[in-house]
């Protein structure tokens, strides 16, 4: 017992190194089953795990052992021998061919990473504050241009601009590209590939940083705007698995989320046949009354579909699906009927009655009395 | 230097301070300095300690603290992370070690430039009132963009503090780094010129030469920081598009055009990269010369020591990308940067071979300090290695932006400084104040600190192979991982909880034996480095009275075979042993 006492430094630190091991073959926490050709990953950070693993082992159990073995005594002396030229030599040595080992390996997968097969189908993914969308590029093959802005011209008082990319056009399609036409456009973020075969993912960004990742395919890449990035996978196994944003975009990057289906080739197909071309959804555009219009533009230009969705979704704030003349519980439990004059002071002062489930996280407008009139006929039409 | 040349600062003369105020408040003495920096550091630090426990109960509690929403919680992560590297780490490392030993261990009298290095402490004072003044009610909070800063998200409204928050967190790194620059001059002109008699560059100890490559690190890296923060201010405040390409920021089509956002990302990591070194390197001294000093015993390879601290610091410029493998930068950068910062690692790995050398057929006093660098050893060890999966760039694809990063970067760049620092302050206090610490509370919070946080970080590794991504408010109910993920948050929560109560044992200790502590005498751990050899303690105003030490040894002469004693300072001539 007075042994145990006397080493108890030495002891401790080689449960900590031991029990780490333990840790890691009791641990329930290992990579997810893939479903990508990306085996060889996991092999690299195998190799790793055991040169790094050992190395630990090797040094902590090392130093517990001399914390033991040469702790102070009044008449002990420690060895006085400042260098070892050539044991040096060796541990550098040896270092040097495990990093080796651990590298090679690395780049040879890095090497196949970012060399996109040529027979790899495409598939463009565009983020934005928070949400995802998709485009194929057609029977043609090719994916019509994009830009966010149109008409740059330069006039006296500087660049003036007009915005490409609205409500009617979330893709930011460019006008008069015949390769666009037939592009398949996804406004949802909800995503199918087809089993076993080499994709693409090219991937542009609205407004900041974003990455678009799921973790069984064990890839991903950052989304830049102003730049096209990509990376290449195999499915190799269908499923439904949850597309994650790993790069940190603003207050609500944790709902960024997203769904991937991995199907057969038939059901591939059948999914992307229900989907719309761009000029199908040019065409299917229904002439709105001006003040709707406008109302939409309102609502478009102040960003409030970023956290408010049409279709029922709730993202950052509620939807505006079926809100208006709605009864709505609040955050105290009290009812309230969403009419004119609540959703008003829900948009000058939005965080006096807050509607339950969410946070007080929007900023007051104030619009001016035409913006204010159209944009309650947008709500109301929308709730419709 | 010739030994029978007269050093320096014995041929100009030091004018003693004839206030209180000049004494202790605006003083010139490097010692008032190293305590005013490591005060202010201290106690900016216990900020972000509080944010990060009130981060973890968010994480394992998510809907338990209603009050703390989103944009807290994205401006806590921000805040916790700036604060702990430049304004606790940075600032005690350099500010408060660098300070205390660089002219005690040169045996120069002060710093060559004293009013500088004075300016330096009240500049970096000011530099945390602005970065505080983020949270003044009504400007918006401060940024919530994560420490990294990336635009565009930085300065649109997406982000909280984009308005204000940026800025005052832009400018107060503008300040800080005119305050390092300040204090970083003088470190290396000290070193350079003012070391004493016969004190040549490969007699210095290492905590000296540790702190004189890290500054060297920060006056190259530091500039590229403070041109982004500049060129960021102009986007924010002039309409300028260095970082800003055309975007739709919340619907709305922004006027920027054509700016480029991983020019940001380039210079924040040329400096980002360096400032890991400029944090660790000073660490890697001081447990050098804890561990020789507590282990009776030479530290092994002095020479290898000191090369590889050199090599590290050269290296530490041209690994910068590896932070950026999943940016979106030509991937052909994969293949330089995972390659140079796997090189990093072997004169990294001679450093902890040459640690635990020294340990071997050594006479191992289990001292306080002791206990604080030994664990910083082991500490560091996990945080290197877990750095071999990250640097190798076909690994950091699937680990980045998940806990592992987390868990990796607490383990090498936070707590392993930490636990340096607490060994260190430990080491010195005696020095400084002619008082021991209390060794049950050291040992109590050693053991707390030790185990905690390994006990925190280490399993988090796990959290990051299943795909928790980091930096996220809440994680919902995720389907690729088991729901006992959740529980192993709960468990980290508590740890955190503990150990970070637990740091008031430290703080206690600290201000309880300024008054009631132990006497300590001159040289309480028979050290051999120059700050031992003061004529008085704690050191008064010029450090060494008339005439400056004579130094005729290495800082490491313990257990030299013929000596009666188990140490010889650096002042006794060779051929006498004391």
């Amino acid at each position: 017992m007075r042994k145990i006492l006397d080493h108890h430094v030495a002891i401790l630190l080689g449960i900590v190194v031991v029990g780490s091991v333990i840790f890691n073959v009791w641990s329930p926490w290992q990579f997810t089953e893939i479903a990508s050709n990306w085996e060889f990953i996991d092999f690299t950070v195998k190799v790793t795990w055991w040169i790094c693993g050992v190395a630990f082992v090797l040094l902590g159990l090392f130093m517990a052992w001399a914390i033991w073995r040469y702790k102070y005594h009044e008449s002990g002396e420690s060895h006085y021998e400042p260098e070892h030229p050539v044991l040096e030599s060796w541990l550098t040595i040896i270092t040097s061919i495990g990093v080796v080992i651990m590298l090679a390996p690395g780049l040879i997968v890095w090497d196949d990473y970012v060399q996109v097969p040529p027979d790899a189908m495409e598939v463009e993914v565009l983020g934005e504050q928070w949400t995802w969308k998709f485009r194929f590029p057609g029977e043609d093959g090719i994916f019509g241009t994009t830009s966010v802005k149109k008409n740059v011209e330069r006039g006296p008082d500087g660049t003036t601009f007009e915005p490409n990319i609205t409500s009617l056009n979330p893709f930011g399609m460019r006008d008069g590209d015949p390769h666009g036409e037939d592009d398949i456009l996804i406004a949802s973020n909800v995503l199918h590939v087809p089993l076993d075969r080499n994709i693409k993912v090219v991937m542009r960004s609205k407004d900041v940083l974003h990455d678009f990742w799921v973790p069984e395919i064990r890839a991903k890449m950052d989304m830049v705007p102003g730049m096209i990035t990509y990376f290449w996978f195999r499915p190799t196994r269908t499923g439904e698995f949850e597309i994650l944003c790993a790069e940190l975009c603003g207050r609500s990057h944790h709902n960024m989320r997203g769904t991937m289906y991995i199907d057969t080739q038939e059901d591939f197909e059948a999914w992307l046949d229900s989907q719309v071309t761009w000029a199908e959804m040019k065409a299917g555009q229904v002439p709105e009354e001006p003040i709707v219009a406008k109302g939409r533009q309102v609502a478009d230009q102040n960003g409030c579909f970023a956290c408010h969705s049409l279709d029922g979704t709730s993202v950052v704030g509620p939807t505006w699906q079926g809100l208006w003349g709605r009864e709505v519980v609040l955050d105290d439990g009290s009812t309230v009927i969403a009419d004119e004059a609540y959703i008003v002071e829900s948009i000058v002062e939005p965080n006096v009655k807050l509607v339950e489930g969410f946070g007080s996280v929007m900023t007051p407008y104030a619009f001016e009395d035409d913006e204010m009139e159209a944009l309650l006929r947008f709500l109301q039409e929308t709730a419709k | 230097m010739a030994t029978a040349e007269i050093p320096y600062q014995e041929t100009v003369p030091l004018h003693h301070p004839k206030t209180w105020i000049g004494k202790y408040v605006f003083s010139q003495d490097h010692k008032v300095i190293a305590v005013q920096y490591g005060i202010t550091a201290i106690a900016v630090g216990l900020v972000a300690l509080f944010l990060s426990d009130l981060m973890r109960i968010q994480i394992a509690y998510p809907g338990f603290m209603e009050w703390f929403v989103e944009d807290y919680y994205y401006q806590a992560i921000t805040m916790h992370g700036m604060i702990m590297v430049i304004y606790l780490l940075t600032a005690f490392l350099l500010g408060a070690f660098g300070n205390f030993t660089v002219p005690l261990m040169c045996g120069a009298r002060d710093m060559v430039f004293p009013f500088v290095n004075m300016l330096s402490y009240w500049v970096y004072l000011i530099s945390v009132i602005i970065l505080l003044l983020g949270y003044i009610p009504g400007l918006g909070g401060p940024t919530g963009a994560g420490w990294t800063l990336y635009p565009p998200q930085t300065i649109t409204e997406g982000t909280p503090g984009a308005d204000w928050g940026i800025m005052t967190m832009l400018a107060s790194l503008a300040v800080f780094i005119v305050a390092f620059t300040m204090g970083g001059l003088n470190y290396i002109t000290t070193i350079l010129q003012a070391r004493t008699r016969g004190m040549s560059l490969m007699r210095l100890p290492l905590t000296v030469w540790g702190i004189f490559v890290a500054t060297f690190l920060g006056l190259l890296a530091f500039p590229a920081l403070f041109v982004s923060a500049i060129m960021m201010i102009l986007d924010l405040r002039i309409g300028t598009s260095f970082f800003m390409p055309a975007i739709v920021s919340l619907g709305q089509t922004l006027a920027h055009d054509g700016g480029q956002p991983l020019l940001f990302q380039h210079l924040f990591w040329f400096f980002g990269h360096p400032e890991v070194y400029i944090v660790a390197l000073p660490a890697f001294g001081v447990v050098s010369d804890l561990i020789s000093v507590h282990a009776r015993k030479n530290i092994f390879g002095y020479r290898l020591m000191v090369w590889a601290l050199v090599f590290i610091g050269i290296l530490s410029f041209i690994v910068w990308a590896h932070h950026m493998f999943v940016a979106g930068m030509h991937p052909y950068f994969g293949f330089f940067f995972a390659t140079t910062t796997l090189i990093i690692a072997v004169p990294t790995a001679i450093k902890v071979y040459n640690w635990i050398l020294t340990l071997w057929k050594a006479n191992i006093k289990l001292t306080v300090p002791m206990l604080y660098a030994l664990s910083f050893v082991l500490t560091f060890i996990m945080g290197g290695i877990t750095g071999l999966f990250l640097g190798n760039v076909i690994i950091d694809i699937p680990l980045s932006d998940t806990y592992f990063v987390v868990a990796h970067f607490h383990m090498v760049m936070g707590v392993s400084p930490i636990l340096a620092i607490f060994g260190g302050i430990y080491h010195w206090y005696p020095k400084l104040t002619g008082r021991m610490l209390n060794d049950t509370v050291g040992k109590w919070h050693f053991w707390i600190t030790f185990l905690g946080t390994y006990i925190i970080y280490f399993p988090m590794h796990y959290l990051g192979f299943i795909g928790v991504p980091r930096r996220y408010y809440e994680n919902f109910d995720s389907s690729f991982y088991p729901a006992s993920a959740q529980t192993l948050n709960e468990i980290i929560t508590w740890t955190a909880l503990v150990v970070g109560v637990a740091q008031l044992l430290y703080i206690g200790n600290l201000v309880h034996s300024y008054f009631y502590g132990k006497p300590a005498g001159d040289n309480p751990w028979g050290a051999n480095s120059l700050e031992w050899c003061t004529p008085d303690t704690p050191p008064s105003h010029g450090n060494w009275g008339d005439k400056l030490p004579t130094v005729h040894r290495w800082a490491y002469d313990y257990s030299v075979p013929g000596s009666d004693k188990d140490f010889i300072p650096q002042t006794v001539p060779q051929g006498q042993s004391s």
